[in-house]
Parts: structure tokens; sequence; C-alpha cells
């Protein structure tokens, strides 16, 4: 009895402290978590809300669904095998008569010209020569008077295809593939086929600049890393005012070292070495150039560290068991390095994926990166479909070297946790 | 060099020697551009090009007295402190929550929190560019100041973070048990010891604003023409000696804020230092 009492006694105090503990701990994460709410908020109004936005942009399709509804609704029953029927002709007379007075027409015009080229011709021209609404019966024969493209399949299946409310054109045409008129996907017209061989050149100019980071990193930071701590210190000061510097005083200086009666030219000329000034700059040597100085601290600083945290005995050990200097630097102290030459180099690969700036100041026509035609079409041509889907693309390519950038470097703390 | 002795062999002294070559080379490769444009902007001849016919201070003068440029140093400043500002009030608060927050979502919440840092800026300004232009904050200060803090603030939650990682809560207990209110021991015993963090951080922010072009050149207006806004047009027109001066007056602000941060490091390792 006095046992049982005893444990109930204990039980009745001991479950109010768990409990009261429990709760204190869930107030106290409630409280971290409200502190971090602000921040959450605010990345999702300025950051995450703008790119899911930019995202739905490279889906959506709202032009031909605005400007002619009764059109796209009557198409929605239409197979597409042969000609739409008398009903689709009257309904896109309709529409077309309701756009003209509303002013729309160009709305409509500018997104069917992406998909087929010459649609802009049919649409304006048929806008302007439409007189009234077609009797009863006739708005085929009258429409296809006035431009023989609307007794075409293809214009039609243009339109259906691109009735909304969400296409996957402009994702399609980011990669170079388009749909016929039967609704498979084909490679796109090879004057619209571009976007691959953008792709291509910026991959190409970011793997080279990566490398050409690694070749130049390595032996800085190996010197740095095996300096004692007050040289190594001062000679960090030539890695870190340049990348402290302002990307444009980068971008202008080169463009004033390598123009054509610029610092290298004019010294060049003056030794002897060459006769005519080189064409150094506006081209992909000058952007290779000047990226290459912009991320060279992205990977001097990763490697630096990974190198640091290794120890001098390994290689002394490696000699006193009687490997060369070379065997020990390439088995004992290069694998080592090999998670921060990851690091480093997936850092400025994905750097320089997004690049912008300095091709568009110090490259040529043939010299632009993705970011270059993304901003091209949002300011430019305002064809914000593709730009939004180029964007999507591009995002995609960062997100996932991101994530494996994340897991390298994750994997370096968690073995330098054990280390400790 | 250092390590004399484990330079026995006449290899690894050509190796080493190797080293120090290519790494003078790219120490050079680094330094010139800054080195070149210097004087230049110190020329009192319009051409960029050397030799220098001699020294003015025209161009100084003449960033001085033009009204574009002074208003794009200002708009710098400005949008510049502002997000500073902006950031350091939402990225402490951050740091502080994360550093006491367990949870398995963590590591997504902060890879969101850092995710602004690595989108490619073309991405982020073409979003701002649709999300904001229909709620007016294109062309506008308030529109420039908010995207550069979401830029500038995973800067300083990991400024921020990183202090907080090594600061001993302890202390934060000890104040707590002494009868101080949380916010009595955030001000008297965590604000001052944190206070190096949080000074690194706010120059990571602002440097973050002062360096960015790509978001500037999307949203703002002729009116918030920012100072690499301004120089990405000179450079893009023609090169005028002028942007010479603009690009060292740059550069001399961003040496003094490597400067300040080099300093606040060496405290703060001093202070470790002696505390361990």
């Amino acid at each position: 009895m006095t046992n049982a009492l005893l444990t109930g006694a204990n039980a009745s105090t001991e479950v109010p402290l768990k409990r009261r503990l429990r709760r204190a701990e869930r107030t106290r994460q409630a409280k971290a978590l409200a502190l971090v709410l602000p921040l959450l908020l605010f990345l999702l109004f300025t950051f995450a809300g703008p790119i899911a936005g930019m995202l739905w942009r490279s889906v959506e399709d709202w032009e031909v669904r605005q400007v002619l509804p009764q059109t796209v609704a009557a198409l929605a029953s239409w197979d597409g095998k042969d000609l739409p029927d008398e009903k689709a002709y009257a309904a896109l007379a309709s529409d077309i008569l309701a756009a003209r007075a509303a002013g729309t027409i160009a709305i409509a015009a500018k997104r069917l010209n992406y998909a087929l080229n010459g649609f802009r011709t049919i649409l304006t021209s048929t806008a302007r020569n439409l007189k009234a609404v077609p009797e009863p019966g006739t708005a085929k024969e009258t429409l296809g008077k006035i431009n023989p493209a609307w007794r075409e399949r293809a214009t039609w299946t243009t339109i259906k295809d691109a009735g909304g409310p969400i296409t996957g054109f402009y994702l399609l045409a980011a990669l170079d593939l388009t749909r016929n008129a039967d609704g498979a996907i084909v490679a796109a017209p090879p004057d619209q086929a571009i976007y691959r061989d953008i792709f291509l050149r910026t991959f190409l100019i970011s793997l080279g600049v990566t490398v050409l980071c690694l070749i130049l990193g390595f032996p800085v930071a190996y010197l740095l890393a095996t300096l004692p701590p007050g040289k190594s210190n001062l000679l960090m000061i030539f890695v870190l005012l340049p990348f402290w510097t302002s990307l444009l005083v980068r971008t202008c200086a080169w463009i004033v070292l390598l123009q054509s009666k610029g610092v290298v030219n004019d010294s060049l000329l003056w030794l002897g070495f060459i006769d005519a000034p080189l064409r150094l700059i506006y081209n992909r040597f000058g952007v290779c150039v000047a990226m290459t100085h912009v991320l060279l601290p992205f990977m001097i600083l990763p490697l630096y560290s990974s190198m640091k945290a290794i120890s001098p005995a390994y290689m002394r050990a490696a000699a006193s068991l009687g490997a060369p200097p070379l065997t020990a630097f390439l088995r004992i102290y290069l694998p080592q390095t090999l998670p921060g030459i990851g690091a480093g180099s997936l850092l400025v690969f994905i750097l320089a994926l997004g690049y912008y700036i300095t091709p568009a100041l110090v490259g040529g026509a043939a010299d632009q990166m993705i970011s270059y035609f993304i901003a091209l079409y949002t300011t430019e041509t305002a064809n914000w479909g593709l730009a939004s889907a180029l964007g999507a693309v591009l995002l995609l390519a960062t997100v996932l070297l991101a994530l494996v950038y994340g897991k390298l470097v994750q994997g370096q703390q968690v073995t330098g946790g054990m280390k400790n | 060099m250092s390590d004399n002795s484990s330079l026995r062999t006449p290899s690894q002294r050509i190796a080493w020697a190797a080293t120090v070559v290519v790494s003078t080379l790219v120490f050079i490769f680094l330094m010139a551009p800054i080195l070149a444009i210097m004087p230049l902007s110190f020329s009192s001849g319009s051409y960029l090009t050397y030799p220098l016919p001699g020294f003015s201070l025209r161009w100084y003068d003449d960033f001085i007295s033009s009204p574009r440029w002074m208003n794009s140093l200002k708009n710098s400043m400005i949008i510049g402190i502002a997000s500073t500002l902006l950031s350091m009030v939402l990225g402490t608060t951050a740091a502080l929550g994360l550093a006491q927050w367990k949870s398995r979502f963590k590591p997504l919440v902060l890879a969101f929190v850092l995710s602004p840092v690595v989108v490619p800026g073309v991405i982020t300004a073409v979003g701002l560019y649709f999300f904001f232009a229909p709620i007016g904050l294109t062309g506008s200060y308030l529109g420039l100041i908010l995207a550069h803090t979401a830029l500038a603030t995973p800067f300083v939650v990991i400024t921020v973070g990183a202090t907080l990682q090594s600061f001993d809560t302890n202390l934060a207990r000890a104040a707590a048990s002494l009868g101080a209110s949380p916010l009595q021991a955030f001000r008297r015993v965590i604000l001052p010891l944190i206070l190096p963090g949080l000074a690194s951080g706010a120059l990571f922010a602002f440097a973050t604003s002062f360096d960015e072009v790509v978001i500037v050149l999307f949203m703002a207006g002729p009116e918030q023409r920012t100072l690499p806004r301004e120089m990405f047009s000179g450079i893009r027109e023609n090169i005028s000696p002028t942007i010479t001066a603009a690009a060292v007056i740059l550069t001399t602000i961003s040496v003094i804020l490597l400067a300040t941060l080099e300093a606040l490091r060496r405290r703060n390792e001093r202070l470790k230092g002696s505390g361990g």
C-alpha cells in the first residue's frame, strides 16, 4: 500500500515536471522560430515569390486565350485532324472584330508569331480586311478569301496549341524543340534552334574558366598554406584586395589593359614581340581572362583552407617510409586536397554559369552567355515566356550543382569535426 | 622557405621554386588591373594610355562636379546603408533564432535563407522585375533596397551565425541567473560580445549592395542609378578617364571596408586567444 502510494506521489510530481520542461522547450523552440520567421517572410516576398513568378511565366499562356476567347473555346473540341468546322471560323471572325475594336490584336499576333513565323501578317491582314461579321455559314469562305492561310491546318493547330492556360512551348523552345502539327515533339527549325549552342557555349566558357582557376589557384593556395602565417597573411592581401574590388572596376581595368592601344599591347609592341596590336578584348580570350580574374579568389580560398588542414606529419611519414617527393605528393597530399578542389571548382563553375556583366562588357556577340539572352528577352524584345523558360533551365542547373556542392561541403565539415 | 628541413632534395627545391614563380605571376595577374587603372585616373591627358603626359586631378574634379556621378554616389550610399540596416535587423534576429532552433527542417530553412547568394543575378533580377513592376516597386528606392536586402542578408546570417557558434551560452545563463531580463542580457552581455561579428556582417552587406549592378540594371529608373550602374553605361559607351577616377574612388571604399574587416578579425582572434 505504502509502496503504491509512494510511487503514486512520485509520479504525480514527476509527470508535471517533465511536462513543464517539455512545455518550456516547446516555448523556446517557438520563440526561436518566431525570430527566423520575419526573414523567411521577407525572402518569400523579395526572392522566392519573384522566382516562382518567373517559373510560372515560363509555362503560362494567356495572350491568345484572352484575345480570341471564343475561338479557343470552339477549338477545344476540334480533333486537329482536318480543318475545323464553320463554328470555329465564325468564332474567329467575331473574336477578331472584337479584338480590333479593343486594340488587342497585336498581343495575340505577337504570341502566335513565336510559334509560326508570319502569323502576325495573317492576323493583322485578316483584321484589316474583315469588314463585318460574316453571314451565318459563310465565315469559312470569307476568311479563306481574305487570307488563304485559314485554309491550312497548321494555322489552326497553332491557335489551338497557344490556347493555354499552360504550355510547354517556351520550355521546349529553350531546348530547341517544338511541336509539329500532329503534336509530336520535334527539333525546332534551324533558324530558331540557337539555345542549345548558347547553353553549350555557357557550359564551355564556365568549364574553361574553372580549369584556368584551378591551374592558377592551386600553386597559390599551396604557397599560402605552406608559408608561415606572417608571410601568408601578407600575401593573402593580394587575393583579398581584388576579391573586394568592385566587379565593374575590374572589368573596366581589363578593358584598359587589353584594348588595342592598351597597356599589354603597347608593352608587347615596345618590346618588339608583335608588329601590330593583338585583338585581346571583345572576344572569347578577353571574356576568359576577365572571368578568371574575378573568380580566382573563389578557387584559392577553399583550396587554401583544405590545404591548411593537412598535417605536415603525413608528408613526413610518407618520406620516412621511403616515398619519393613526387609520389608522396601525388598519393598523400593531392588526395587530401580533393574536397577543396571539388568545392572550389563547383563554386567557380556555379558562379560562372550565371555570368552576365563581364561577358556583356568584354565579350563580342559570339561570347554572350545564357544570362545575356535572358536579359535581352526580358527588357528588349519582351518575350517574357522565353526569357523565363531559359531562366528556368539555368536555375535548374544551378540548383542541382548547388545541392552537390552542399553535400560536398557538409561532408568536409563532418570529417573536420571528427579530426578534432 | 618555411620548412627548410623538408626541402632536402634538389627536385623538391625546384618544385618549390616553381611554386613561388607561378604564384608570383598569379599575384601579378590578380593585382595588375587595379594597379594599372590607378595612375590613369591622375593623368592630365584624356587618353587611357601610358606613358602619362602629366599629373592632374582634373578627372576627380570632373567626377565631383558632375551631377550624374555625384547623384549615383549618393544613390549607392542611400541604397547601401538602408539595405545594410534592414538586412542587419532581419539577419541578426534570424541568426539568433537559428542558433536555438532544433528541427529536422533546419538544413532546409538554412539552404533557403542562403539561396540568394547562389541563384544567378539575372534570374533574381528578372523575377523581381516581373514581380515588382505591377506593384510600382520598379524605378523606386524602396524596390532596390528590398532587393539588395534579400541579397545581403545571407552574408549577415553566415557571419553573425558563426559568431554565435563560438559564443558561450553560459554567459547568457549567468546573466539571467543574476536577474537580468532577456533584453538586458542581450544588450549588456550578448551584444558586446557578438559586436565584431555584427560589424563584419554589416560590412559584407554593405559591400554586396554597393557592388551590385544586375538588379539595378533591371529595376532602377534614371533617378536611382547607382555608381556601378553609371560605370556600366560609361564602359558601354566609351571609357573616359572620369570612369577611372570613379573606379579609384570605389576601390578606395573597398580597401577601407576590407581593412576594417581585417582589423575586426584580428581583434576577435586576440580576444579568443586571451580567453583560451
